[in-house]
Order: C-alpha cells, then structure tokens, then sequence
C-alpha cells in the first residue's frame, strides 16, 4: 500500500497544523486533539507491521519515492524494514504515552502539543528518510522542536541545558552534512539517494577521503548516541527537560544515533569502519563502564537514569563495532547486530519507563526526585513500587524481560570479535545491577520518611502512561520471537551490503 | 536603441519623480498614499524585470549596460526588497508624524533604480556612477530622522566612511583603466589576462575597499552597527539586503569578468574566513537587536563570499558555485527584511530595541514571535528554511572547488551564530513578560510577516524552481 508511511510521517503535522485553530484556552480541545492525531499515528504504524512482508524484512518496503529537488538529485523517498519499522512503532507509542502523561501539564498547553507532534514528525522521518538529504532535514528539524521543549517547559536550568544540547548536535551534524557532500560530490551520477549510493560505493578507492568522510559521520551520530567523550550535554539535557521531553530524548532521540551507524555508516562506509570500528568499541565500553560508574553515584532519579542511559548504549555500540569489524565473521555480526538493535528498541521502552515514574514523584505531589529524601515507599505506594520494580529489573536485564535477550544476544556476538572488551563491559552490567538495586532500596525499604505519608499512589493518567510499557517489556522478555526474527532478517540484509 | 531593454528602469524613475510630486499635493496626515502608490508601482515594475529572465545576453548604451538574466534578476532583488521595505516602512511612519514621510518612499525607489544599474554595469565609469548614485540616497536616508541625535550620527558616519571607501574605489578604478587602457570590464578581462600580477593586486584590493564597504565585508564593516542602529530601521534593512546584494553584483561583475582570479581568490578566500568568524563574534556580545543584525549581517556577507571563491575556482559556465551565492541573496532578502520588520514591531510598541525587552514575546503577540523565530532559524541555517539551502548551496561549492577549509570555517561558524540567534527565541518564548499585555500586531504588519515567512519557507522547501533560477541567471558575460 503505497502513501501509508506519507501518512504516518505527516499525520502529526496535520494534526499540529489543527491544533494552531483551536482556541488556546479550549483544554480539552487541545489534548483531545493531539491524542486523537498520536493514537491514529500509531494505529497507522501497527498497520504498516501488518503490511510488512515480515519473511522479507532485510529488504526496503512500502517504498515511496517523488522527485524533489531533481537539478542536484534529491528525491523524497521513504522505506521501512526491520530495522526501522520497530522503532517507527516505539516513537508512535511513546508520543501517544507522552500526551496521556502530559495531560497534567497547564502552562500553554497549545504550544506544548503542537511542539510533541512535530517532534514525532521529526523523529518518524529519521527513520524513514532513504534519501541522506532528507535524513539531514529531519535529523536538524527535529531538534528545533526538542530545544523548545526543554526550553520553555524545562527545569530550573532549562536555558543552558537547551543551548548546550542544541549546540552540542548541531555542530556534530553539520560535521555530519559535510561528509553527506563528500559522499555526493563522489558519486556518478551524483545523487543522495541512499540506496542508490550503497550500490555505488563512491569513496570505496578512496581510503583516506572515505576515513574522513567517516569521521563526519561518526561526529554526527556519536553526539547524538552519546558516545564517551561526547556525553557531557546529555545528563543536563535529560535531567531538565520536563517528562515527556526525557522520554522522547531517552526513548527515541539516542536511537537516531545508533541508527545513523546501522543504516549509513555501515552499509555506506564498510572500509572505513572496519578499522575505526576498535575504536567505537573501545569508546563504547568505556561508556558502558563509566555511565554505570557515574549513575552509582547520582542521587537524582533523572540523572541517574540519564547515565545509565549512557552505559545501556555503550552495549548497542558495542554491539554495532563487533559488526563492523567482523569481516568474514558474519555469523557473529549479524547476533551482535541483532542484539543492538533488539536493545534500542527495549531500551526506548524500559528508559520511557523509567522517566515517566521519575516523573510520577518529580511532577508529582512529592516535588523532588531526590533518591535520598524517600524511603519506605513500598508500603505506602504498591502499585508504583511495583511498576518501579518491574521496570529497573528489565533495565538491569533480569531474564524473562525484553532487556535481557537483547544484551544477551550483543555479548554473544561481540565476544567473538573483541573479546576482552566484552568481558570488560560485563562489567558494566554488575555496576548496573547493583546501582539499581540500590536506588530500589533506597525509594522502598527502610523506615518511611513521614513526609510522605500522604503521597498518593500512581493515578490513572500515570498508569495509562507506563502499564503499556511494562506489559510489552514482559511480551518480548517471554517472548522474543517475532521481534527478533524482523530485525534479524534486517540485519542480514544490511550485512549482506558490507562488502 | 529599443526602450524595452531597460523599460525596468525607465519606470522606476517615472515612479521616483511622480513620487515626488505627488509628495507635495498630500497633506502631512496623507503621506501614506504615497507608500501605497509606491508599492504599486513596484509591483508594476517587477512584471517587465521577470521578463527580461528569459532573453539571450545583450547590452545597451554602446555596451556599457547589460541586459542579461543576471541583471535582471537582481532588479528583481532590488525591487522585492525595495517592495517590502516600503510596505515596513509604512508601518513605521504609522502614528509617528515625520515631515519626510513621502520623500523617504521616493527615496527608497530611486535608491532601487540605482540598484538595479550597478548590477547591470560593465563599464568601470557608469558602475562607478550607480554606486555614488545609492550612496548619496544612502546617506540621506539613514540621517532622515534629523530630530534623532543617533540618526544623524548614522548619516554622517555612513558618508564619512563611504567618500573614503569610494575614493580609494575610483582609485582603483583608475589603476585598471591604466593597465588595460580601457573601461569597459569584458574588454578589460582580455587586456589584464596577460598583466604581471602585483600591479592588478594593488588594483583589486582598492576597488575592493569599495565594494567592500557596500557588502561590509572585513575590515570594511566597522560603520554597519552604527548606521543600522541609528538609520530608521526600514532603511537599515534595505542597507542589509539591497545594497548588499546589489554590491555583491558589482562585485561578481568586476571581478569575475575583469579581473584574473590568481589576483584576488586568495585575499578573498582569506576575507571571507575572516569575515564570517569576526562577524559571528562580536554578534555573541551584541544587546541591542539592530546591532545583533548588523554584526550578522556582516557574518552573513563573509559566507556569500564563499559563493564569490568557488565560482571563480571553477569557471566553467555551470560549475561548483554557480548559482549558489545567487541563491543565497534571494533568501537573505526575505529572511532579513523579516527580521527588521519585527524589529519595527516590537521599536512601536515597546520603544526599545533592546533583545531583553522581547521577553515573553511570544505570548504578547505570538505570530510576531513566530515569525521571529522562523528567520532567526533561517539564518542559523536549519532547515526547512531558505537559509538552510543557501548554507548548504555554499559549502557544497566551496568543497567541490577545492575550499573544503572555508567549508569547515562556515560550519564552525553557523554552529557558534546559533548561540545569539537562538538567544533572541529563547527569550521571546522561554522567559516571561515584564508585562503580559498584547501587543498590536494589525493588517500591514501581518501581510510583511506573511510575505516574508512565506518567502523563506517556500525557498527552504521547494527549491528547484529558485535554484535553475540562480543558475541561469549566474552567467555573466565573459572575455
């Protein structure tokens, strides 16, 4: 069904455009709106996994392609397989929860709405842009929405933590638009169509240029992961951005990096990542142990999930060098390959998870999301320490939730390729368990500190928000089949262009 | 000589002189009628300009007037600008009685005649004539305000600075006619092919300390934050975009056609480095909007020099840079005019230009706001906005000529301008209102900001049209 994928990247800007009419005063209107656009956003996403031919998922469907700018070989041109079709379905849900969550929020709800639809817009073209010139065009203009977000409904330090992220990427992706032009200004006919350029090769005789062209690459998507060093923006960005805006940041924004890796980098630049790919793995288990390390010691919820954001896609990373050094190995590619994308998509569910709970006490009547303040909440909220105890089990990657099979699946590639990196990140992964389970010891066991005696438990806005989450978490933690089975037949087609 | 090859600017001076007339049978309280005649005649004018896109190359006056599309569609530059600086500066002569209200419309058409014939210049002498021509409007113009102590300094400073720069021009002019021992610039480019280079460097450094002067272009910038501070504001954004683009017309011109690159891509490459990055620098600091703009306007002329290098890099007809700094001038010119229009917005109702006093203008008057905030992303260079595409025409020139180091100048520098740009979106709609009271934002205001909004989104989202546009036209006449 041809325009379907039309209809899922523009249905939230059509829907923001009818937000711009109704009266700013009309709540209900407002949200009754934007949910109404998410929820049919999602629905058009689910039908797309309906029309997707699954046994053929390493190969380009739904294809859509316009001429645009045709004097310097622009097309509009949309494709989803498994790799991008997971996390269009996670970014349609996590906007449609974002707005039920939100539903609290008063301060110029018009504009707030407006903004959450045009950054799913953004995010959705990411993924389904096949064109490097459209990518670039969604890359940046979904960043604008997300500045405004953190901008105006932010923390205390929302303005630097706004500028700072946005200068952060947008230096990296301009670095990114330049390699885009090497690569074009290198391909004959020229063009940016990227499957076109796949086939091409434009820089495979050119080591040096293509290493270079690489590097811009690996600026624009390192930044946006964060790779270590290139991390410093995030804790401030996620810690101050209101709920939705951390969710999105966390769930979906961090994955357009690891993606830009899967699906341009290493179809596209095979021969210069191979020998930068230790690299990436190194940065990539430094990240793993150093997120974890730092989460130990944060005592605000946000920032904590915020660096054990950083470790969780220090293993996708992982997971993306063994690939691209693996050479004849493919087996093992293909496994480590799998396993990250398998983890972005699980880590867009357990992370949005996480912050809507850090929300439920920072939003919430508790006001503080101070890890030291709490205490004994696990008599006083069940079902928040419940949902809390469900979701940091499945972050830490406890078997029978949908973490578990995705890092499982990373290690067991990467440790064929590099194999004392990954018994290094394992590392990692003990840190992981046990700050998480200090942080679940110190929100509820122990005496109750009396100021909470009072504090309700998790409403039905807040309920609508995570259960989704944690029954899915559970669905693919028992059983992972059909997800792993999609991305696997992605991840053998993206390999077979390796060359 | 048929008429109709410069009917465009036959009817630009019957406007201009009808205008003055017409200034002196209104009433002081009538003036506007002036502005809307203006506009009109403007609007006329641009219907024999676009016709002039699609005729072979031919010149005029014994060859010293050209009438090709690349005149012809910096008329069109020069009349758009001039069209939506006029409809501003309606807007802000509303309500504010000036006894210059009507001469300033006049003005503002015959600065856009004089416009319009420096980009069509190929003699030395009658493109010496057009810029003296929009210098002595210029001047007049920014000191129009004579009652403001700030305006009067903008004027005189602009004219002490401008007799210097033209002086040292004509200077440079008169070096060149001695080596190729004529005027004309095509049959000069032949006679200097075959020069020995130090003697056409000296010439070329002084006729740019003109040209320079006009674009503010390192180190000939220094008079742009006073005079766009001090002018009324609808001048200073003409300032901005049409002279600016007309001189980088004359520029493209003489340099491209006369003089031999080996002569001058370096210095210009350098200029251009160091234009955009003093530029974007001294804009971090800036307090006051006016002067915001006019540091970025400077920052903005050293990446339109980029399209100036690569161009002459590659001089086949349609190479690395064609139509790439063409391009950029016709989005600039809305972009920009936007920019100043909401200065003249927030100027009236507030009275101040001060960029903490746009605290909470987004819930003042939202669409004022918005359309703030869509130029201020347009000069960033984010898309979906014009300047998005001009930025991304530019570079690509430059790395396909070989100037990938001017490339990676311009990327750092558009990453450091979005500090100061986003500083003006940031406090409009993040910090809140002093006063929370709407402002006014009535039917000429809307119809500038509609046009101009319009103007940078549809030239960011459907280029093509504009970009074989900027190609066609860039084909100058050539030894």
């Amino acid at each position: 069904m041809t325009g379907l994928l039309s209809v899922i990247l523009w249905l939230p800007v059509a829907g923001a455009l009818a937000l711009l009419v109704v009266p700013r005063d009309r709540l209900a209107a407002l949200r009754g709106v934007a949910l109404g656009t998410a929820l049919a956003d999602l629905a058009a996403a689910c039908w797309a996994v309906g029309a997707l031919d699954r046994a053929h998922a390493g190969t380009l469907q739904l294809v859509e392609q316009v001429s645009w700018i045709p004097s310097i070989g622009i097309s509009y041109h949309l494709g989803v397989d498994g790799l991008s079709l997971p996390l269009v379905v996670l970014t349609a849900l996590l906007v449609v929860l974002c707005v039920i969550y939100s539903w609290r929020v008063d301060v110029r709800v018009k504009e707030y709405m407006i903004v959450l639809l045009l950054l799913e817009s953004g995010m959705i073209g990411v993924f389904l842009a096949l064109d490097l010139f459209l990518f670039y065009v969604f890359w940046e203009v979904s960043l604008i929405p997300m500045y405004f977000l953190i901008a105006i409904w932010g923390g205390p330090r929302r303005a630097y933590a706004s500028t700072k992220f946005f200068l952060y990427t947008l230096a990296a992706s301009l670095a990114m638009l330049l390699s885009i032009l090497v690569v074009y200004l290198h391909a004959t006919p020229r063009t940016f169509d990227l499957p076109a350029l796949v086939a091409q090769h434009p820089l495979a005789g050119d080591l040096p240029l293509a290493a270079l062209a690489f590097w811009g690459f690996f600026l624009g998507f390192g930044v946006k992961v964060p790779l270590v060093p290139f991390h410093t923006w995030l804790p401030d960005a996620y810690a101050e951005a209101p709920t939705s805006g951390s969710v999105l940041l966390a769930g979906v924004m961090s994955k357009l990096g690891a993606y830009g890796f899967i699906r341009i980098a290493l179809p596209l630049l095979p021969e210069a990542f191979r020998p930068m790919a230790e690299l990436v793995a190194v940065l990539a288990v430094i990240g793993a142990v150093y997120g974890a390390l730092v989460a130990t010691a944060q005592t605000d919820l946000k920032r904590l999930i915020a660096y054990s954001s950083v470790g969780h896609l220090g293993y996708v990373m992982l997971g993306v060098a063994a690939a691209a050094a693996a050479g004849s190995n493919v087996q093992a590619a293909t496994i480590a390959l799998t396993g990250a994308t398998l983890l972005m998509v699980a880590h867009g569910i357990i992370t949005g998870a996480l912050f809507f709970l850090a929300g439920v006490l920072g939003d919430g009547e508790a006001r503080t999301r101070n890890l030291t303040e709490f205490g004994g909440l696990g008599a006083r909220l069940p079902v928040f320490t419940g949902m809390t105890m469900l979701v940091m089990l499945a972050s830490l990657g406890l078997p029978g939730l949908v973490g578990f099979v995705a890092e499982f699946l990373i290690f067991l590639g990467a440790f064929q390729i590099y194999p004392v990196l990954t018994v290094l990140a394992l590392a990692g992964v003990v840190l992981t368990v046990a700050y998480l389970l200090w942080a679940i010891s110190r929100l509820f066991f122990g005496p109750l500190n009396t100021r909470w005696a009072a504090l309700p438990d998790m409403d039905g806005r807040e309920l609508w928000a995570v259960v989704p989450l944690g029954a899915l978490m559970v669905l693919f933690g028992v059983f992972p089949r059909p997800l792993v089975d999609v991305i696997n037949h992605a991840m053998v087609g993206i390999l077979s262009l390796v060359r | 000589m048929n008429a109709q090859l410069i009917l465009p600017e036959l009817l630009l001076g019957g406007l201009g002189l009808g205008l003055v007339v017409l200034e002196l049978c209104t009433a002081p309280e009538e003036k506007w009628i002036v502005g809307w005649v203006a506009v009109v005649g403007l609007l006329i004018v641009l219907v024999p300009s676009a016709a002039l896109l699609a005729g072979a190359p031919r010149t005029a006056f014994a060859g010293t007037y050209a009438v090709d599309p690349f005149a012809a569609l910096f008329k069109l530059i020069a009349v758009v600008s001039g069209l939506l600086v006029v409809l501003s500066a309606m807007e802000f002569f509303r309500g504010r009685p000036s006894a210059h209200e009507g001469e300033t419309y006049a003005l503002i058409v015959f600065l856009v005649l004089g416009l319009a014939a420096m980009a069509a210049a190929t003699d030395l002498i009658v493109l010496f004539l057009a810029i003296e021509f929009v210098s002595l409007i210029s001047y007049v113009l920014a000191g129009s305000l004579k009652s403001d102590r700030k305006s009067s300094e903008a004027g005189v400073k602009y004219f002490f600075y401008g007799a210097a720069a033209s002086a040292a021009m004509v200077y440079g002019f008169s070096l060149l006619y001695g080596a190729g021992g004529t005027t004309n610039l095509v049959q000069l480019g032949r006679a200097l092919a075959a020069l020995p280079t130090p003697f056409v460097v000296v010439g070329s450094v002084l006729v740019l300390a003109g040209l320079g002067f006009k674009t503010s272009l390192v180190p000939f910038h220094q008079w742009t934050p006073d005079v766009y501070e001090g002018a009324p504001t609808p001048v200073a954004a003409l300032l901005s975009v049409g002279s600016k683009a007309a001189a980088f017309a004359a520029l493209l011109r003489v340099f491209e056609v006369a003089l031999p690159p080996a002569a001058w891509v370096p210095i210009l490459a350098a200029l251009a480095a160091v234009t955009m990055s003093l530029g974007n620098l001294a804009a971090l600091a800036q307090q006051n909007i006016k002067r915001m703009l006019a540091y970025s306007s400077i920052a903005q002329a050293g990446y339109m020099l980029i399209g100036v290098v690569a161009l002459a890099a590659s001089p086949t007809p349609i190479g690395a840079g064609t139509g790439a700094l063409l391009y950029y001038l016709m989005a600039y010119v809305f972009t920009n005019v936007g920019a100043f229009c909401v200065v003249i917005v927030v100027e009236r109702a507030l009275g101040s230009d001060a960029i903490r006093d746009y605290a909470g203008l987004a819930q003042r008057a939202p669409w004022t706001a918005l359309a703030m905030a869509v130029f201020m992303l347009s000069l960033t260079g984010v898309p979906p906005t014009a300047l998005f595409w001009g930025k991304f025409n530019l570079f690509a020139a430059a790395l396909q000529s070989g100037f990938g180091w001017l490339a990676i100048v311009g990327i750092l520098n558009s990453a450091a301008s979005f500090y100061y740009y986003a500083g003006v979106v940031r406090v409009m709609y993040a910090q809140s209102p002093a006063d929370p009271s709407p402002l006014p934002e009535d039917g000429l205001v809307r119809t500038v900001l509609g046009l101009t909004v319009a103007g940078t989104l549809v030239l960011g989202v459907f280029p093509e049209p504009f970009v074989r546009l900027a190609q066609t036209a860039s084909i100058l006449l050539r030894p």
